[in-house]
């Protein structure tokens, strides 16, 4: 839970954003971010907002850890898993 | 093999040379320090799951005993805060909440067993899913929030954006630097410094560990989740207790400032108040958990619903339940392996503690990934 996963944003809509964590897009909320954020950046989100900005000579290093785990781990690797769930954090129901 | 994608940044944190290195200052400081154990504590599920999974205890030197101590939110909810959920959750009310909550007991049910009798309990990734089916809806919806401060941020960044009528927060937050100072002062522990979880620095910032060292005289080392990351922020802080420097090194600076996330923080304090309460299995914590403030009682479960627990208390526990030792393996005072339970009568599928049903339990963690190895006599 206190992992979080980092993303690119691809677009920003006011306080949403769209971001892009290792192919799969996802809505992740501004709300709480303390630097201005604009397209290309890289986040580190946490059950659906970004927490922080990652500075962009950093993020080839904080990617390494996601990058490995998503690729390699079984389905059942708890780490993983975890990782999972927070990108599924941008996930929004459609109506019904 | 030379990987053509990755930078010679990103090496950097893969290096195995590094790495060995590494492990084998470890074993230096070690011998430096001249005693065993030397006891560190980490917080954090999220840096047991990769000392486990990366296998790295089996590269710390024998008399390195890095323990997890209070570091699953989920584990550390209280009964009576499940209990609370729980009863909402029976008399009607829809509960939305993370996955873990799910089925960490309660003193009689956990919030699957209520599920199982027909009440509607949702899982939810997010605080925000939470309040967009609230606004699909006009049911009562209460968002049971667990987690630590980094998690609490996003519960306090959902008020402030606006909420519909019919939503409410069951905060279970909780605050982890109090429940440093408990562990630390507890006799049975001998915490000799701590690995502080870097995304909850990036909110907190590390200064936050500042009165902390002052007061115990305990080194703190803010550290990533790489197993670099991890090995090289236990050197630094193995370091600092052969130097006898108690003082808080950030060693995980691409994503930790000393401030923190100042917005964030703000946003934190705006909507919750920390308040003494018990943690499951640990103590009572002075200021360990988040509550809303009183300007957000509109939006407090606690207050908009009259919550009767007397129900769910005329259970006796099971049995099993009685022997479950989750609360001496959060104070870093006993192993998962030390449970006459573990791995025989809890189980992931069938979890008697809390440990066992988190992703972020060290119970849970051994059982999948292996805890400590086996190195022989």
């Amino acid at each position: 839970m206190c992992l979080g996963v980092p993303g690119k944003v691809i677009e920003i809509d006011g306080m949403v954003a769209t971001v892009d964590f290792f192919g799969v897009r996802r809505p992740v909320l501004l709300d709480i971010v303390d630097e201005p954020v604009v397209a290309g950046d890289y986040v580190l989100n946490h059950v659906g907002y970004a927490i922080r900005k990652i500075p962009a000579s950093e993020v080839e290093a904080t990617l390494a850890l996601y990058e490995e785990l998503l690729r390699e781990a079984e389905r059942e690797d708890l780490m993983a898993a975890d990782v999972r769930s927070e990108i599924a954090a941008g996930e929004r129901k459609k109506d019904g | 093999m030379a990987d053509s994608r990755a930078s010679g940044r990103a090496l950097e944190f893969r290096d195995p040379r590094r790495g060995r290195e590494l492990t084998a200052l470890l074993g230096r400081l070690c011998a430096d320090i001249g005693r065993a154990p030397i006891s560190v504590m980490h917080v954090c599920g999220s840096h047991e799951q990769a000392i486990a999974r990366f296998g790295l205890r089996a590269s710390f030197p024998r008399a390195l005993d890095v323990i997890m101590g209070p570091g699953c939110p989920v584990c550390v909810t209280d009964l009576p805060e499940v209990d609370e959920a729980v009863a909402l959750a029976l008399s009607g009310v829809r509960i939305m909440t993370y996955g873990d909550m799910l089925r960490v007991p309660g003193t009689a049910k956990s919030l699957a067993d209520a599920r199982a009798e027909g009440a509607h309990v949702d899982v939810v990734y997010s605080v925000a899913q939470a309040v967009e089916a609230a606004r699909r809806s006009n049911e009562e919806i209460v968002f049971f929030a667990s987690g630590f401060e980094t998690t609490a941020v996003a519960t306090a960044a959902a008020l402030l954006a606006g909420t519909p009528s019919n939503f409410s927060v069951l905060s279970a937050h909780k605050y982890i630097p109090p429940v440093m100072e408990i562990v630390a002062e507890m006799p049975q522990t001998r915490v000799e410094g701590f690995l502080a979880a870097g995304h909850a620095a990036a909110i907190t910032g590390s200064e936050v560990f500042e009165r902390f060292v002052e007061r115990h005289g305990i080194p703190v080392v803010v550290a990533g989740f790489e197993p670099l990351d991890i090995l090289a922020g236990l050197a630094c802080l193995l370091e600092l207790i052969r130097d006898r420097r108690a003082t808080v090194v950030n060693a995980y600076p691409r994503c930790v400032t000393r401030e923190g996330n100042r917005k964030a923080q703000e946003a934190l304090w705006r909507v919750f108040r920390s308040i003494g309460g018990r943690w499951r299995g640990i103590a009572h914590v002075p200021n360990g958990n988040l509550r809303l403030r009183d300007e957000w009682a509109h939006l407090d479960a606690r207050r908009r619903f009259k919550i009767d627990l007397a129900g769910l208390w005329s259970y006796a526990p099971p049995q099993s339940a009685a022997q479950c030792i989750c609360g001496d393996i959060m104070a870093g005072i006993a192993a998962p392996t030390d449970c006459p339970l573990f791995g025989t009568k809890c189980l992931p599928d069938k979890p008697v503690g809390a440990c066992m049903v988190s992703s972020e339990g060290s119970c849970r963690i051994w059982q999948e990934y292996g805890g400590r190895p086996d190195l022989g006599a």
